[in-house]
């Protein structure tokens, strides 16, 4: 498996040599830095630790300048572990492109969903809810959340109301349609979890 | 420009929306026969221009054997071979649904000329 960190630029459209539409989602992807091997030996597993992104060094705890500066890579924004099994090929300081990827493989793509707030069971469960009309008050609301006497309690588990994405979401298989090695671009068929601008692992399908 | 409006307009087609609500327009469509392909002609008015970049879409409406027909075309799918004017209409909204519920003369549309302005 290998990976790549990546910025959601955002959704359109393209149409296939049968002229049906494909949505798409584009990314600005890499080039990322391999900031550090991890190592069975060392480290105990296998991994290529990657940087992407910039930002400013006083901007950063101590300790990570410091581990920046050991692996040549200062003013590294993100960084993100990928599981290798042999990572023969790669060595501290390589940068990985999309050319790691090919058209029409499949890859797997981690994001933060967008924060929805405190949200009701309707949106956060998709329950149907009441109806809107006819004399009825209750339109969102859950409804019983269980029996009496017996259990007394609320089974652990129930869906209820509560704090709703914002929160670390895999799709997976998705489709590479294309790239562009020289522009840093790829796109995928099919949404992917966050905001525009948002930043993304993309890794190849496990 | 935005890196998605330029990644967009690698894919476009070489196509503008040279017609507006109102107008009758003829669109050419692909039709796949088999080893053979073919143009459908599909004439009639514009009541919608909705989108932009890829993703905008136009309506056309027609009125077949007595039963009206609306169909709504990508303009920058390949299916569509090419879109012609046909004739231009006068026409004082973007949406022109209302010509859904008129048959006959009720649901015509009043000419404009071709070199006037904003045709309102």
């Amino acid at each position: 498996m290998i990976g790549l960190l990546a910025k959601k630029i955002g959704m359109t459209q393209l149409f296939d040599e049968s002229g049906r539409a494909v949505p798409v989602t584009l990314f600005s992807a890499g080039p990322c830095k391999i900031v550090q091997v991890k190592t069975a030996e060392r480290d105990g597993y296998r991994a290529l630790q990657l940087g992407y992104g910039t930002r400013r060094e006083k901007c950063q705890t101590a300790p990570v300048r410091g581990h920046l500066k050991k692996h040549n890579a200062v003013g590294t924004r993100f960084l993100r572990e990928v599981r290798v099994d042999d990572a023969g090929p790669y060595q501290e300081g390589q940068d990985l492109t999309v050319s790691l990827f090919e058209v029409g493989s499949r890859v797997d793509v981690i994001g933060t969903s967008k924060g929805r707030g405190f949200a009701g069971v309707v949106k956060r469960h998709h329950f149907s809810g009441g109806r809107e009309t006819h004399g009825c008050v209750t339109h969102k609301q859950p409804g019983s959340i269980g029996a009496s006497a017996y259990p007394s309690r609320v089974i652990k588990g129930k869906k209820l109301p509560g704090r709703m994405g914002g929160a670390r979401v895999t799709v997976k298989n998705l489709e590479v349609v294309g790239l562009d090695a020289e522009q840093n671009l790829l796109w995928v068929r099919g949404s992917v979890p966050g905001a525009p601008n948002g930043m993304v692992l993309i890794r190849t399908k496990k | 420009m935005s890196v998605l409006e330029r990644f967009e307009s690698r894919f476009r087609l070489e196509r503008k929306v040279e017609f507006r609500p109102g107008d009758t327009v003829r669109v050419h469509v692909r039709v796949v026969e088999g080893e053979k392909e073919r143009a459908q002609l599909f004439q009639g008015v514009v009541i919608n221009v909705r989108g932009g970049g890829m993703r905008q879409t136009f309506t056309v409406r027609k009125i077949s054997s007595g039963i009206g027909v609306e169909r709504t075309f990508p303009v920058h799918s390949p299916g569509v071979a090419k879109i012609e004017v046909a004739r231009t209409g006068k026409v004082r909204r973007a949406k022109l649904f209302y010509l859904r519920g008129r048959t006959g003369k009720a649901a015509k549309v009043e000419e404009r000329e071709k070199t006037g302005g904003d045709g309102a």
